[in-house]
C-alpha cells in the first residue's frame, strides 16, 4: 500500500470545495435569460379535474406561460415509465396505469402537478401559480396499503383493478408449506416496515434549456445517472431525441436513491423550454415539495412465519408482504419490493425452502421506490426480527442461534436466485460479540436497573447483495436495462490522466477513491488524476450509482480501461528501452526493465505516444482507452451489528448506548470512506428505527409529516459514538475483490435496534418507528 | 414569501406608533417563528416592524428580588448570563434548552411569549415564577398573560418591554421534546417562594401553558418528587398529535412535573 494507493486513508480531494461552499450544484448554475417555473400541486389525495382556469395566471407580473396536461398531451409528450417489468404468479405482466408528467384528468396524490407556471422570478411564478383556478371534484382516497385491495376500495388506476400491481412469488412454495408442516416450532412474525421521505440536504433541481439554432436540449439535473434521464426522456417520454439532449448532473448534494429516477418536474422543465423559444426553465424545490413528491421509500406490511426443527435448526420461511407503490409506478419500484427483497430472505442462513410472495399495491400517495438499501433492509428486518423472536421463544442465545444456521461453505446457492460467493459470517459474529463485550452484558443490565433503567441488546446479522449487476441475469428477471459500467482513461501528453465514469459521485467520494486506483497502478499522484463524471457529452455512456455499486462495477471498468493503457504503455517502454514487453513493470510513476537500472518516467512514455515520433511499427499514437465491464455475480457484503440501548421506562425514551458494527466488504479501497459510510448508514437505519416515520392522514391522505417539525431526522445526540471495524474475505467475482459498503448501515441497522429495545422491555410488540409514547405503551402493556 | 413592507423604527414609541398605523402590521424581533411562516407563505403581514435592534429592549438585570429581563434579550444570552444563574438558575436552563444554537442567538424572549406557540419554553417560566410582563402601555400579570393557544391579552399595537421574574427560593424546569421539532411535548416549571407559595405550570401539553392546582397543593406541603405520586392532570383535553397521544402527555406531565422538582433540589 502506497500513501495515496489501495488502503491508504487518503483525505477526501473533493471536501475543499464542498466545506468551503465552492460546490457547484444545479441551482447554482446561472444560465443567460432564465425562466423560473412554479407547479401548480394539488390538494387533494384523489380528485378529478372538472376544469383549469389559467387566464389570472396569464395575466399576471412577469409570467410568460402556463402549460397543464392537456398541452403535454398535445405535444404528444409520452408519461413517465416503470424499467422494470415483473410478471405475476399467473404468467401476466404487471398492471401499471398511466403516469403523465403533468395530470390532465385525475390527481392521485397530495402534490401531483396540475400546471406549470412560468415567469421571469420565481417569487412571480410561484404568486401566479395561486391564482390558477382548478375545479376538482373531489374523490375518495385509499391510504392504508394493506386495505387497497379490499373490495369497495377507491380505485387508483383503471388499469390496475382492485390496485393490485402484481401478486408476484418466489421460490418453492410447496417445499416450503412442507417445511412449515413438519415443523416442531414455527416462529410467526407480523412487521410494518416504515415509510420514509429520503431527505437529501440538496433538494432536486432542474435547468432545461432548448436551442431552436441546433434543435438541441440540454438538462442540468440532480440525478444519479444522467444517461438514464437520457435514455429515458428520449427512448420513452420522448422530449428530445438521444443525440439531441445533453443530461449535465453536477455536483449533487445527496441522494440516497431518489435521484436515481426519472421525475415530472425535468421533464417539463426540458419541454418547457421548447414551448417558451427556448429560454431555459429552472425549477428547485423547495423543502415542502421534498416531503411531497420525491419517490418515498420502504413502505411494506408483512406475515412471516420460520419453521425450526427440534434442534433448532431452520427448517423454511414462508412471507407475504404488501409493498405500497404509491400513486405511480416510479423509474425502478416494481424491482424494489421482488429482485432487490425477496432474493436476500434468506440472510446469512442456511435454510432449504424459501416461499416469498409479494402484492404490489397502488394507493393515493407520493411514488415509493429505492431508498439507501432498497429492498434488502426490508429483507434484512423480517430475517432478523424473527431470529431474535426465535431465540426468545426457543429459550436459546440469539447469537448462538444465527451460530447454529450459519451459511459454511461457498458457493452456497439459496433457494431464492442468489448464489453467495465468498463469506465468513461467523469472524464477524465473534468479532463482534468480542467489541461489544457480550460477557459483560448481565452486570451492565443489573447496573442500569439499579438506576431505573431497561437495558437491553440486539443483534443483526445482516447480507445484502450488491454491486448491480450482471445484465443477463437481471435482463433475464425483466429489467430494462443492462447494468454493466462504462470507464475511459484518458492520459494526457504530460502524463497526467483523467478518468471519465459512468458513475456518479453525490457524496460517495469517487474523486478520491477512483483516483486512489490509478495511483495504485500507475504511480501517479492523486492530485494529477481527474475523475470526470456527470456528463453525457463527455462519459459516452453508464448506468451511474445506487445498488453501492461504483466500487465493484465502475472501479472494474476503470481497470479494465488501466490494463489496457498500461499494456500499450510498456509496449512503447520497451520500444523506448530497446527491451522486451514482457520485462517492462510500472512501479512508481515509473516503467522500468526488470533487473537493469533502465527507467523512463510515465510522462515521457505519455508523451511519446503523442509526439509519436518514435513509436513502435504500426502502433497508433496516442494513450486513451476505453472499457466496459459486466459484473459476473451480484457481491455480498455481509456482517453483525449489536447495539444496546437503555429506555427510560416512565417516558418510553430510548437512549442508543453503544452500537458495535462489524462489516465484510471485501477490499476495500479508502478505509476512512467506508467508516464514513458506515456511519451515515447506520445513522439512516438507526432514525428509520426509532425516529423517521412518513405520516398520511388515513381519511383524506394529506401529508401529516410535511417538514422537519413533524418529521424527526436523526441528529447527532440521537445516536452513540459508533464502534465500527471490518473483517475481509475477497470478493472473487471482480478483479479488485471489493464488494460494496454504501448501504450496509442502513439495511444492517433498524433490526439491531429493535431488537435490543424489545429485549429491554420484556415485549416483543413493537414497530418502527419506536418512538417514545410506542416503547411507553409497549413497557406499559407488560408492567 | 409575499411582498412587505419592511420598518426599522428608533425607539420602543415609534415602533409602536408604526404598527398602529400599518394595515396588517407584526413586530419582527428574532424572527425565528415568523420568518418561516412568512416564508411558507402561512403569513402575510402588510409591514414589518423591526423593533430586533432596539438597545431599550435588551438586558438583563437583578434588583428588588427580581430578575428583570429585556423583551429582545435573545435565548443564549440569558442562558449565558451569571446573574441569571446566580439568582434563578431553571430560568438560564430553559432558556438554554430553547431549539438550538441558532434559533437561541436569534429568538427573544418577547417574541416567544407574544407569540405563545402552545409548546414554547418561555410560557412555563413566565406562569411557574408567576412573572409580570411590562408592555408599552401597562404591566400585565403573568397568570392573565396568555390567554389561549397562540392568544395573549396584548393589544394590537402594544409592545412587551421586558419581563420580571422574581427570584424564588427554589425552582426547576424539566422538558420532554418532541423528537422532531425539539418543541415542549410537554414542559413544566416548578417554583417555591421564600413563603412557602408553590407554583406549577405546564407548557407542551395543553392548548396554552396552565397550571395544576393540585400539584402545587402537594409540593406545598412537602418539596419532593414523591409528594407528585398518585397525582395526574386529566388526559381530555390535552394535545394529541402524532407524536404523543393525550394519555401520554399526561403521563409526561407527572414525569416530568418530578424531574423538574428533583432537579430544583
Amino acid at each position: 500500500m502506497g500513501m495515496e494507493g489501495i488502503g491508504a486513508p487518503v483525505k477526501r480531494k473533493e471536501d475543499r470545495r464542498f466545506i468551503t461552499g465552492r460546490g457547484r450544484y444545479t441551482d447554482d448554475i446561472a444560465l443567460k435569460d432564465t425562466t423560473f417555473a412554479w407547479f401548480v400541486r394539488s390538494p387533494h389525495a384523489h380528485a378529478r379535474i372538472r376544469s383549469i382556469d389559467t387566464s389570472a395566471a396569464r395575466a399576471a407580473p412577469g409570467v410568460i406561460d402556463v402549460l397543464t396536461g392537456a398541452d403535454l398531451a398535445g405535444d404528444k409528450i409520452g408519461g413517465l415509465i416503470c424499467g422494470w417489468m415483473i410478471h405475476s404468479k399467473d404468467g401476466s405482466p404487471m398492471k401499471a396505469g398511466a403516469h403523465p408528467a403533468i395530470a390532465a384528468e385525475v390527481v392521485k396524490h397530495v402534490g401531483d402537478q396540475v400546471a406549470v407556471v412560468i415567469a421571469e422570478t420565481r417569487n412571480q411564478a410561484r404568486d401566479a401559480a395561486e391564482l390558477v383556478e382548478v375545479d376538482y371534484e373531489p374523490l375518495p382516497a385509499i391510504v392504508d396499503p394493506a386495505k387497497s385491495c379490499d373490495a369497495g376500495a377507491p380505485q387508483v388506476h383503471p388499469e390496475a383493478p382492485g390496485n393490485l400491481i402484481y401478486n408476484w412469488g418466489l421460490g418453492d412454495e410447496a417445499a416450503a408449506d412442507a417445511a412449515l408442516a413438519r415443523a416442531a416450532r414455527i416462529v410467526k412474525l407480523d412487521v410494518r416496515n416504515n415509510r420514509l421521505v429520503p431527505n437529501a440536504i440538496e433538494p432536486r433541481s432542474a435547468i432545461g434549456s432548448y436551442d431552436p439554432a441546433e434543435e438541441h436540449y440540454t438538462l442540468y439535473n440532480t440525478s444519479q445517472n444522467p444517461h438514464v434521464a437520457r435514455l429515458v426522456l428520449s427512448a420513452f417520454v420522448g422530449v428530445a431525441p438521444e443525440h439531441k439532449l445533453r443530461v449535465i448532473a453536477p455536483d449533487v448534494g445527496g441522494g440516497f436513491g431518489s435521484k436515481i429516477f426519472i421525475y415530472p418536474e425535468e421533464t417539463v422543465c426540458l419541454w418547457a423550454s421548447r414551448r417558451i423559444g427556448g429560454r431555459p426553465v429552472k425549477w428547485t424545490a423547495d423543502r415542502s415539495e421534498s416531503f411531497l413528491v420525491d419517490a418515498h421509500g420502504r413502505d411494506h406490511v408483512t406475515h412471516a412465519e420460520l419453521a425450526f426443527d427440534a434442534d433448532n435448526r431452520i427448517l423454511g420461511l414462508k412471507v407475504h408482504t404488501i409493498a405500497n407503490i404509491g400513486a405511480y409506478m416510479s423509474t425502478f419500484s416494481s424491482s424494489v419490493p421482488t429482485y432487490l427483497y425477496a432474493t436476500l430472505l434468506s440472510g446469512q442462513y442456511d435454510i432449504p425452502a424459501i416461499y416469498a410472495e409479494v402484492d404490489a399495491v397502488y394507493t393515493h400517495t407520493a411514488p415509493v421506490d429505492a431508498y439507501r438499501g432498497a429492498g434488502r433492509p426490508e429483507a434484512t428486518y423480517v430475517v432478523e426480527r424473527l431470529m431474535e423472536t426465535a431465540a426468545r421463544e426457543l429459550g436459546v442465545d440469539p447469537a448462538e442461534l444465527r451460530r447454529k444456521n450459519f451459511i459454511r461453505a461457498f458457493p452456497h446457492q439459496t433457494p431464492v436466485i442468489m448464489a453467495y460467493d465468498a463469506g465468513d459470517y461467523e469472524a464477524s459474529l465473534d468479532a463482534a460479540l468480542k467489541i461489544a463485550d457480550y460477557a459483560g452484558f448481565a452486570a451492565r443490565k443489573a447496573e442500569a436497573r439499579a438506576r431505573g433503567k431497561l437495558r437491553g441488546i440486539g443483534f443483526s446479522c445482516y447480507i445484502e447483495a450488491c454491486g448491480i449487476a450482471p445484465s443477463q441475469a437481471v435482463g433475464s428477471l425483466g429489467a430494462g436495462v443492462g447494468l454493466w459500467e462504462s470507464a475511459e482513461v484518458r492520459v494526457n501528453p504530460v502524463g497526467t490522466v483523467e478518468v471519465l465514469t459512468g458513475c456518479h459521485s453525490h457524496g460517495q467520494g469517487h474523486e478520491t477513491t477512483y483516483a486512489q486506483l490509478v495511483n495504485e497502478r500507475l504511480g501517479i499522484p492523486i492530485d494529477q488524476i481527474s475523475i470526470v463524471h456527470g456528463d453525457t457529452d463527455k462519459v459516452q455512456f453508464g448506468m451511474g450509482t445506487y445498488g453501492s455499486r461504483s466500487g465493484a462495477v465502475g472501479m472494474s471498468a476503470v481497470l479494465k480501461a488501466l490494463e489496457k493503457v498500461e499494456a500499450k504503455a510498456r509496449k512503447i517502454a520497451a520500444h523506448l528501452m530497446e527491451a522486451s514487453e514482457a520485462d517492462i513493470v510500472i512501479e512508481g510513476g515509473e516503467l522500468k526493465v526488470a533487473g537493469t537500472d533502465k527507467t523512463l518516467p510515465f510522462f515521457q512514455v505519455a508523451l511519446a505516444a503523442y509526439t509519436a515520433h518514435n513509436l513502435p511499427a504500426g502502433m497508433e499514437p496516442g494513450l486513451k482507452e476505453g472499457a466496459f465491464y459486466d459484473p459476473t455475480n451480484f457481491t455480498f457484503p455481509a456482517g453483525t451489528y449489536i447495539c444496546e440501548v437503555e429506555v427510560d421506562p416512565d417516558t418510553g425514551k430510548t437512549e442508543v448506548c453503544s452500537f458495535v458494527a462489524v462489516d465484510d466488504f471485501g477490499k476495500i479501497i479508502n478505509p476512512m470512506i467506508v467508516e464514513g459510510q458506515v456511519h451515515g448508514g447506520v445513522t439512516q437505519g438507526l432514525g428509520q428505527a426509532m425516529l423517521e416515520n412518513c405520516v398520511y392522514d388515513m381519511e383524506t391522505g394529506q401529508l401529516l409529516t410535511g417538514s422537519f417539525m413533524d418529521y424527526a431526522m436523526p441528529r447527532a445526540s440521537d445516536v452513540p459514538s459508533y464502534n465500527v471495524t471490518t473483517t475481509e474475505t475477497v470478493c472473487p467475482g471482480n478483479p479488485l475483490g471489493m464488494k460494496g459498503c454504501g448501504e450496509a448501515g442502513a439495511i444492517g441497522s433498524p433490526p439491531a435496534l429493535i431488537n435490543a429495545i424489545t429485549d429491554a422491555i420484556g415485549n416483543n410488540d413493537l414497530s418502527m418507528p419506536a418512538t417514545p409514547e410506542a416503547v411507553w405503551r409497549a413497557c406499559r402493556a407488560v408492567a | 414569501m409575499y411582498e412587505t413592507t419592511y420598518h426599522r423604527p428608533g425607539s420602543v414609541a415609534e415602533a409602536a406608533a408604526m404598527l398602529a398605523k400599518a394595515e396588517d402590521g407584526k413586530l419582527l424581533a428574532g424572527g425565528q417563528t415568523l420568518i418561516p411562516t412568512m416564508k411558507q407563505r402561512l403569513a402575510s403581514p402588510s409591514d414589518l416592524v423591526d423593533i430586533g435592534a432596539l438597545a431599550e429592549l435588551r438586558g438583563i438585570s437583578v434588583k428588588d428580588g427580581a430578575v428583570v429581563v429585556g423583551a429582545g434579550t435573545r435565548h443564549a444570552d440569558v442562558a449565558a448570563s451569571a446573574d441569571v444563574n446566580g439568582a434563578i438558575a431553571a430560568l438560564a436552563a430553559l432558556a438554554g434548552g430553547i431549539g438550538d444554537p441558532h434559533v437561541r442567538h436569534m429568538g427573544t424572549l418577547g417574541g416567544s411569549i407574544a407569540n405563545n406557540d402552545p409548546a414554547a419554553d418561555y410560557p412555563a417560566a413566565v406562569v411557574g415564577l408567576g412573572a409580570t410582563v411590562m408592555t408599552s402601555k401597562r404591566s400585565i400579570a403573568g397568570d392573565d398573560f396568555f390567554t389561549g393557544m397562540f392568544e395573549t391579552a396584548l393589544d394590537d399595537d402594544e409592545i412587551i418591554t421586558a419581563v420580571s421574574f422574581p427570584v424564588p427560593e427554589k425552582a426547576g424546569y424539566a422538558k420532554f421534546p418532541n423528537p422532531a421539532s425539539r418543541y415542549a411535548m410537554v414542559g413544566v416549571f416548578v417554583s417555591r417562594r421564600a413563603n412557602g407559595s408553590v407554583r406549577v405550570a405546564v407548557t407542551g401539553a395543553g392548548p396554552s401553558v396552565f397550571r395544576v392546582p393540585a400539584m402545587e397543593a402537594a409540593l406545598a406541603a412537602n418539596w419532593s418528587p414523591a409528594a407528585l405520586d398518585g397525582l395526574s392532570v386529566p388526559a381530555d383535553g390535552l394535545n394529541a398529535d402524532i407524536h404523543g397521544s393525550s394519555e401520554y402527555r399526561a403521563n409526561l406531565v407527572t414525569v416530568m412535573a418530578k424531574r423538574a422538582v428533583a432537579a430544583a433540589g
